[in-house]
């Protein structure tokens, strides 16, 4: 039941049977049959979740009280700085994604947009309040644009409330909306790019080689509108027209000299071929018994990249083909020595690359809910249905497909956050859409969950589950949802929302076993029936951790010293500065030189022991005698200390780690 | 066909003109907008969110009936799981549906399943006819067959269903005035993806079968 399956060939059918038959008649016929290509599998090890050591039991997150804007709430690790609630027009209508510039929070609302002011996060203020309706308002900044997605059949262009009371109206936007956002106390609404499928959410992507445009990805999961209502959309499968708006994300270009030029200039199809069936690797026993045939003699091929017996009754007409080709009418031992060479090569031939034959829609995505985009690496991760999918960003326009996971624990793959260095992947899946509670204790940890995967090679390979270890009620819709990298130097971070689960704060790191590290919970909105709350998303932005709650508003949060971070990694954290931040979009941290750099890179290496007891204390007094210290005297102990510790680096059990530390004392001493 | 509109046109409705910085109010003000809000948004509706709500509750439940046949039928474990998870995910959607139609003050369909046996009062008499629903013959067929035949048959016939599922999707979306409801959007747009995408899936499990003919 555990399994992944990964693909990035050509249609595939595969089955051990048929595939004889298969043979046998394109032997016959002469003609070749499809080109599958299966995958093989990583074994899928069951989710654990790890409760924290020592963590109270039972969690305190289960069984807390119930209220709209006065529940019971549970905190580990963090503190909550404010607690804002929605401003009048906005209450009672669903709170959605978040985006960041400078010292503001823009919150979109199905209602419209909400700029919060986080110079003093102990009490934000609200600055703007723009009513423009439509689900889900997901919002995104690229320097004075803010770019909205419109998915919902009542979202209007002019803004109004009244809803689209036809199926088809020349009044209605689904796509992206576009705002001016120079004055930020004064949004203007310069610019609509209506789409087929409207816009469930979006990313910007702003290339480094272009610094004229950005890009906008667009996602979107409701049905295709009718054409009568957006010329040239069409929901019909692609054999039937070929310019179905199934089957493609869409790229729109946005000029920044001139946005209201803003138009779909690409709509790529990343998801042809994406057929092949979820299945397990072979067997032991069938590994077994291609090693006694291969001892014994027999006719072993790779075929769909698994090795598999060829039956004597096929391989005798073959045989017998080959040797008359070469002129004889019986084989000799040059022949069949000749043959077995031959014999994967004849076998590709007759399955060679060829197209999907049969009808209807090609089973695979037809979208993509989320793609977040990592442009200073190249890539981007795609949430798309029942896959996930790992894309070359390189050319904006045209992104292309590298690898596509899929997992038949997962129901619907959603979003990805890649970790700093791009060595790992998390995908989340949400399952039951974030409306429904899927977190009680009857639900299986490995569903709606967050997948991990290490990036080998271009290849997603599965390590872990993730899934918050409390419990929920029925009351609560819950499942993993929108979060971001924490820049915890050195480690892989992550606050993510689970809606009325709360927030979780986990380390992955160890991709095969993450652990959680912090958390903040509230109870139901209601006592007695599920009524959509909690946090939609949150994320790390310039120390604080923002959370934008459904139901409640929005919540700011701080990181508290514990035994599984200390002050010295959440205040080198701080040191990392935004100017932005989008959902979607996902920026490479970097550490500027700082003793606190350097000391938490010493608590990690206490806490690993890749550094003994007394090398950590000379290494701390070191470095506190340099920083009271002042030009060339620091500068001389700093190099001192930086080369002390790469001598010590080949002599530890964290060679890395100790190597970042000497990095980071030799920057502060260049510095 | 639009039921009542003109509740949107009442005192909980947003006002696009309202002032920027309007005064602070307090925790108890803020819940009796929430809750007015709630109120009105639950005013707008037409009789295709309510028909397609009634409608889908029944499609649902004989969903219920199919997947339960897996763990007796000796299904392979991975349609086991795939019954599963269509057993959780319908059983919570039609709950939604059953609170959608109750906030509404709507008939509620009440389901009740007793082997192959679905009842649903409160629905009328057509929800057999919905699109993709499995005849009697396909449900008798379906709980006879074990094995692989069994998972050759649920899959085939369970596409059929959530074939059916997206049509009905389609059709409320084709409505005037339908979908508005944010409720009924999300619900009917959620169904709408999460079929596709299992239909997807199941049929790269239908091809995966063995003995499958090319």
């Amino acid at each position: 039941m555990n399994h992944t399956t990964r693909s990035r060939g050509p249609a595939s059918r595969t089955a051990s049977h048929p595939l004889w038959s298969l043979l046998a008649v394109a032997a016959l016929l002469g003609v070749a049959a499809c080109a599958p290509k299966p995958m093989a599998q990583d074994p899928m090890p069951p989710a654990q979740p790890t409760p924290p050591p020592g963590a109270p039991s039972p969690d305190p997150r289960v069984g807390l009280g119930a209220g709209r804007f006065d529940p019971e709430e549970a905190i580990g690790n963090l503190r909550l700085l404010s607690s804002s609630r929605p401003p009048e027009a906005f209450v009672g209508v669903t709170n959605s994604d978040l985006a960041f510039k400078d010292n503001y929070a823009i919150q979109g609302n199905y209602n419209g947009i909400i700029v919060w002011d986080l110079s003093d996060p102990r009490n934000p203020t609200l600055v703007t309040e723009y009513v423009c309706p439509a689900s889900q308002s997901d919002v995104s900044v690229y320097e004075n644009l803010l770019f909205v997605s419109g998915e919902g059949l009542g979202g209007r262009l002019d803004c109004g409330t009244e809803g689209v009371q036809t199926a088809v109206s020349p009044d209605r936007l689904r796509g992206i909306r576009i705002f001016d956002i120079s004055d930020i106390r004064n949004p203007e609404y310069v610019a609509n790019v209506q789409t087929c499928r409207g816009s469930h959410t979006h990313s910007v992507l702003k290339d480094p080689n272009d610094d004229e445009n950005v890009y906008i990805y667009v996602s979107g999961s409701a049905p295709v509108r009718p054409a009568e209502e957006l010329p040239g959309c069409s929901g019909a499968a692609p054999d039937e027209d070929p310019n179905t708006a199934l089957f493609r994300i869409e790229v729109i270009k946005v000029p920044l000299a001139d946005p209201t030029q803003a138009a779909i200039v690409s709509s790529p199809r990343i998801f042809e071929g994406l057929v092949e069936p979820p299945q397990h690797g072979m067997a032991p026993a069938d590994i077994a018994a291609i090693e006694e045939a291969k001892a014994r003699g027999e006719f072993v091929v790779e075929i769909f990249g698994q090795e598999r017996i060829v039956p004597s009754g096929f391989v005798a007409p073959m045989l017998a083909a080959f040797v008359q080709e070469r002129g004889r009418e019986v084989a000799t031992a040059a022949d069949s020595a000749a043959f077995r060479e031959a014999l994967p090569g004849i076998i590709a031939a007759r399955f060679g690359p060829q197209e999907e034959e049969g009808d209807g829609p090609r089973p695979g995505p037809t979208q993509c809910h989320d793609i977040t985009l990592y442009p200073e690496i190249g890539l981007a991760g795609g949430a798309c249905e029942g896959y996930g999918l790992l894309l070359d960003i390189s050319d904006p326009d045209n992104p292309t497909r590298m690898d596509a996971v899929a997992d038949s624990n997962f129901s619907y793959w959603h979003s990805a956050t890649f970790n700093n260095d791009g060595t790992k992947i998390l995908f989340t899946d949400e399952w039951g859409g974030g409306g429904q509670p899927k977190c009680r204790d009857t639900d299986p940890m490995e569903w709606g969950a967050n997948a991990i995967f290490t990036l080998e090679d271009g290849e997603m390979r599965f390590k872990s589950y993730y899934k918050i270890p409390a419990a929920q009620t029925p009351q609560e819709n819950c499942v993993a949802h929108n979060g971001s990298l924490i820049p915890i130097p050195g480690r892989d971070v992550m606050v993510q929302a689970w809606y009325q689960g709360g927030i979780s704060i986990f380390d992955w790191t160890d991709p095969a076993n993450p652990v959680e590290i912090a958390y903040h919970d509230r109870g139901p909105v209601d006592p007695d029936r599920m009524q959509m709350g909690g946090s939609w998303s949150v994320y790390w932005y310039n120390g604080l951790i923002v959370s934008s709650e459904i139901a409640r508003g929005l919540d700011v949060f701080e990181l508290v010293p514990s035994a599984y971070l200390t002050e010295n990694e959440i205040a080198a954290a701080n040191t990392v500065r935004l100017s932005y931040l989008n959902a979607q979009g996902q920026p490479q941290y970097e550490w500027p030189a700082s003793f606190v750099l350097a000391r938490a890179y010493l608590d990690q290496l206490a806490r690993s022991s890749g550094l003994s007891a007394a090398q950590i204390t000379a290494a701390r007094q070191a470095l506190d005698q340099a920083e009271n210290a002042s030009g060339t005297a620091r500068r001389t102990a700093l190099t001192t200390l930086a080369e002390s510790l790469r001598a010590e680096a080949s002599g530890s059990r964290d060679a890395a780690k100790v190597r970042m530390l000497a990095d980071a004392v030799r920057a502060l001493a260049t510095g | 066909m639009l039921l009542a509109l003109t509740a949107c046109s009442g005192p909980a409705r947003l006002d696009a003109e309202a002032p920027a910085e309007a005064p602070a109010a307090d925790a108890s003000d803020l819940e009796a907008i929430y809750w007015a809000r709630q109120d009105s948004a639950r005013a707008r509706f037409t009789d295709a969110d309510v028909d397609f709500m009634t409608g889908m509750i029944a499609h649902h439940a004989q969903a219920l009936v199919m997947s339960a046949l897996a763990p007796t039928n000796g299904a392979s474990p991975a349609v086991q799981t795939l019954a599963a998870r269509i057993i959780n995910a319908q059983q919570d959607e039609i709950a939604s549906m059953q609170q959608w139609l109750r906030d509404r003050e709507q008939p509620v369909p009440e389901v009740h399943i007793d082997g192959l046996t679905l009842m649903v009062h409160g629905a009328g008499d057509h929800h057999m006819h919905m699109p993709g629903m499995l005849t009697r013959q396909q449900l008798e067929a379906l709980a006879q067959a074990r094995g692989s035949a069994f998972d050759r048959l649920f899959l085939t016939y369970m596409i059929q269903h959530h074939r059916g599922a997206v049509t009905m999707v389609d059709a409320l979306f084709a409505a005037d005035g339908a979908g508005q409801d944010e409720a009924a959007f999300k619900l009917a747009s959620d169904i709408h993806v999460d079929q596709l995408t299992e239909i997807a899936r199941m049929e790269q499990m239908l091809e995966a079968l063995p003995g499958q003919t090319p």
